[in-house]
């Protein structure tokens, strides 16, 4: 590994809030000698485990897989939703690139659709609920035919796969100026328009699910792009206009 | 304590066939009248809830994160197994069957073994038809590689993301049953306590992770698929909340555990690289199918991986095992790396990694070729240690991963105590010492998508059912058991201020506890001693943890402290176990079971048991029972991968 070893001392500016019925604020944390190793949550962890020992309340704040995979960690870090760089989640942000003496504001993803709940916890339920109005086929246990017995060309799975990565973070939300989550839609739309397996319910589905996200608060698309330019996983904007394509072809034809 | 494994009569190919035959049936119009509970929403959980309500009951499915989709399975990368033979390379369902058996170290039961690769092949089906972007061949079939322990290619996957997307079909299916309104998701709720009525499993007691509130459900039987216990170790491959509370809380109440020192080591994880370190990252298994392991010949060559030349480097496992070379099983991996770097040969600033090298197989296929199956797992290994595996090899090192052991079930998944299922990684049941490559997955969805729904039926159609509600006084017992344990664990801590602890630091000395002593290679003096040395870290634990906060609020400390809690109660009969175990089995090596050649030697002659524990009481000894193994269609021989 080429690890280099470096200490680096850092402010933090700390979104803190009680509970979703409580305002919150600002609150500032210094600390001192951390590895440039250390993974932003690691980070995290020295200055919970320091308040813990002060007597002082944790920063709480989501997370669990701390591999990049399940979407459960995020936050704003300096303006940005998971940090600063390119397709990285938050607990996959290393220190290696912040420099000693750095401030770092963070704050918790913030939309109309995800009430904070504590610090830098916000509730994501809205995607839940977006998913359960149609993202699926519909499709029992049992009685499906042999795996093999519907071919699909490479390329297309490929296409279905790059759709289907998403985690369902919601940094496209926090990141977007109208709250939108058309982006987190789109792949879901994406994912099963482009696959033999979701044709039949194609037309439901899209109208099912842009109706849930109007429901649910999220926004509209306005093409900032802002959503393309965070998502850890790199799920590009082709899958909102593939979802408006197809919630056209559903409401018109 | 009863254990009968009710293992259905007839020859191994027809078991499952006859028992679903002989299996009580609950009709269509009385399944709604049942509530089950669910509690996990992995691979195991959502498509037990899914298809639970898909045929009629009320399910209520908990989980601890916000979301049913974040659950741990959601980070399985390499695969999923099944027979279907799609490769014409001489697979079938009694070679999984064979393989499984074997790479458990014959510490299994073959019936159960044999239903999981009989159902193998329509999890496949079922994924396909719920729209799970399996990797292709070009022809538009799917594809398949290679996992270690087999010699046929048999694994199915989606990119380095296949537990993320069997996980998102399961999803699907259970969103698609939560709006229809069958099925009740509870998220951010933490089973703390399970409900007995009559001496059955009737409910559980949870804790609103959000507001701190208790709840009380009942229910007409309780499926636990909470997952594994390998968090007790503190560094381990699992999510952070990965534990083991929910199934030690059913153990108190009865339920038998069983194998509980059986854990994986998984052999290809990054090394440990600091004392802040919160959780170890797997480097997929299926790495090993292109990546070739090596370490410099001499001791404390400090040269550049690139400056060894090949006559200086030792490829050991090639070396060794020339029939399976790279690809051995998990344990045989992990154990030589282990070896190499105990002989002073290990890698890296901390001499505690080997290295896993891909130059030979870029050079035959290309970059693109290599990247394409492995481009994620480089990228994640690149954002963590800052190296490009393309350029440099990897370094690797073993970590717990798994957990084999878990509540004892018989072959309908239920355990000890009626109307208690336990499914997926939270049992025991059909990997024995040793899980192979891409099997959990497999376990899982066989566990809920095929076998609990015909053993849920089995159950209500065949026993008596009282009406129970929340308020009976059953379940205020339980409730107030959870309330005085919470206020015992907020309890303003005794001890001075410079005495008191963090949940973390006596998480991270129970760790290593475990690790040193019930790790990789266990003896009679190391278990002995970490038996005497576990009493004072619970004691520490008790007297001087501070725990900031309350308990009628979201409070992250109060959380891991209550699953730290039940980890360390659980650590004495995980030591135990593998003090019992004087034979070497799968990961399970003693020291003092060896070959002469310094391979693992099983002792079937008095070791050809399931371990199951009873617990006795606080603070009173935990009783050790043996459900017998009896191999009547393969014949347990020493395993040897040369
Ligand atoms: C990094 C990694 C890679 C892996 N790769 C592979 C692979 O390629 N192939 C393979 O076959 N296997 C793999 N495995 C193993 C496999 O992923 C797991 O064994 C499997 O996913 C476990 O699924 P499960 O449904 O039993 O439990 P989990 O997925 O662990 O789910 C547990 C569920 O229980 C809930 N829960 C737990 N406790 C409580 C409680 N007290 N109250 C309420 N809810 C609770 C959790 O919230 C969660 O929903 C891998 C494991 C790891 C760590
Ligand atoms: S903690 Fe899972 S994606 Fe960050």
């Amino acid at each position: 590994m080429s690890t280099s070893h470096n200490n680096i001392d850092l402010s933090l500016e700390i979104w803190r809030q009680k509970n979703s019925r409580t305002l919150g604020d600002f609150e500032t944390y210094q600390l001192q000698s951390i590895s440039t190793d250390m993974s932003f949550l690691e980070m995290l962890d020295v200055l919970n485990e320091k308040l813990t020992r002060e007597g002082k309340e944790p920063v709480a704040f989501d997370h669990d897989c701390r591999e990049g995979i399940c979407g459960t960690c995020g936050a704003v870090v300096n303006g940005i939703a998971h940090g600063p760089e390119p397709e990285t989640t938050l607990c996959q942000l290393h220190m290696r690139h912040f420099d000693s003496g750095d401030t770092i504001v963070i704050e918790p993803f913030r939309s109309r659709a995800f009430p904070v709940q504590k610090d830098l916890i916000v509730d994501r339920g809205a995607l839940d609920r977006v998913i359960q109005a149609g993202g699926y086929v519909s499709v029992n246990t049992g009685g499906t035919p042999d795996g093999n017995a519907i071919p699909i060309p490479s390329p297309t799975a490929e296409l279905a796969m790059d759709a289907a990565s998403c985690i369902g973070c919601g940094a496209c939300v926090a990141s977007c100026p109208n709250g939108s989550a058309m982006l987190f839609t789109g792949a879901k739309i994406s994912q099963f328009s482009l696959l033999p397996q979701g044709q039949p319910e194609r037309k439901e589905r899209a109208l099912a699910m842009v109706k849930a996200m109007d429901k649910e608060g999220f926004g509209n698309c306005t093409n900032e792009r802002e959503c393309e330019a965070v998502c850890p996983k790199g799920i590009s904007i082709r899958n909102i206009a593939r979802m408006n394509r197809e919630f056209v072809k559903a409401s018109f034809f | 304590m009863q254990l009968n494994a009710n293992i259905p009569d007839g020859p191994l190919a027809e078991k499952w066939d006859n028992h679903r035959f002989a299996s009580k049936l609950v009709n269509p119009a009385n399944r709604r009248k049942y509530k089950i509970i669910v509690v996990g929403t992995g691979l195991a959980g959502a498509s037990a809830s899914a298809t639970l309500a898909e045929q009629g009951y009320n399910v209520s499915t908990f989980c601890i994160q916000d979301s049913p989709r974040r659950a741990h399975s959601i980070a399985a990368q390499g695969g999923i197994n099944a027979a279907k033979n799609y490769q014409n390379d001489g697979d079938s369902i009694m070679r999984l069957f064979y393989d499984t058996i074997k790479g458990g170290d014959f510490r299994s039961r073959e019936a159960n073994v044999y239903r999981l690769a009989q159902v193998s092949n329509n999890i496949i089906d079922q994924c396909v038809a719920q729209g799970v972007p399996f990797a292709r061949e070009y022809g538009g079939t799917l594809a398949n590689r290679s996992f270690g322990g087999a010699q046929v290619s048999r694994t199915f996957y989606a990119r380095g993301q296949t537990g993320q997307q069997l996980l998102l079909g399961a999803y699907s299916a259970l969103s698609r049953q939560i709006k229809t309104g069958k099925v009740t998701m509870h998220t951010r709720q933490e089973m703390m306590e399970l409900v007995l009525v009559d001496g059955k499993a009737r409910g559980i007691i949870t804790r609103n992770i959000i507001t701190g509130e208790l709840e009380k459900h009942a229910a007409d039987a309780v499926i636990l698929a909470t997952g594994g216990y390998g968090n007790a170790y503190y560094l381990s491959t699992n999510a952070m909340a990965s534990n083991v509370t929910a199934a030690w809380r059913a153990h108190k109440k009865g339920a038998g555990f069983a194998n509980p020192c059986f854990v994986q080591i998984h052999p290809t994880c990054i090394p440990v690289h600091g004392d802040y370190q919160s959780k170890l990252t797997l480097m997929s298994e299926s790495l090993r199918n292109d990546g070739r392991v090596w370490v410099p010949k001499k001791p404390g060559d400090t040269r550049k991986p690139v400056s060894i030349p090949e006559e200086d480097r030792d490829y050991y496992l090639e070396n060794k095992y020339p029939s399976f070379g790279n690809l051995v099983p998990r344990d045989v991996a992990s154990r030589n790396a282990k070896e190499q770097c105990d002989a002073g040969k290990g890698v890296g600033n901390t001499h505690l990694a080997v290295y896993l090298d891909f130059s030979e197989a870029i050079r035959r296929d290309g970059q693109e070729t290599i990247l394409k199956k492995y481009g994620n797992l480089f990228q994640m290994y690149e954002k963590i240690t800052d190296s490009n595996p393309l350029h440099e090899p990897m370094m690797i090192y073993p970590a717990v991963h798994y957990t084999m052991g878990g509540l004892w079930v018989d072959y309908n998944l239920m355990t000890n105590i009626d109307g208690l299922f336990a499914i997926g990684e939270c049992n025991f049941s059909d990997h024995g010492a040793n899980r192979l490559g891409a099997s959990a997955l497999m376990q899982g969805l066989a566990d809920g998508y095929f076998i609990v729904g015909t053993s849920v039926a089995n159950y209500l159609g065949s026993s008596d059912h009282t009406q129970v509600t929340t308020e009976d006084s059953e379940f205020k017992t339980a409730e107030e058991d959870v309330k005085n344990r919470l206020a015992k664990l907020l309890q303003a801590s005794t001890a001075r201020d410079e005495d008191k602890v963090t949940v973390d630091e006596i998480h991270k000395e129970l760790g290593l506890l475990l690790w040193d002593n019930c790790g990789m290679a266990r003896n009679r003096e190391g278990l002995e001693k970490a038996l005497q040395e576990l009493p004072a870290i619970q004691d520490k634990f008790w007297n001087n943890v501070y725990i900031p906060g309350t308990g009628e609020e979201l409070n992250q400390s109060l959380e891991r402290a209550g699953r730290l809690a039940d980890f360390l109660e659980f650590a004495e009969i995980m030591i135990r176990d593998a003090l019992e175990r004087e034979e070497s089995c799968g990961c399970h090596l003693r020291e003092e079971s060896q070959t002469e050649e310094n391979e693992a030697k099983r002792d079937d002659e008095n070791f050809s048991f399931v371990s199951v524990w009873e617990h006795k009481g606080s603070g009173e000894t935990p009783t050790l029972h043996k459900e017998a193994l009896h191999f009547e269609n393969v014949t347990p021989s020493q395993r040897s991968y040369k």
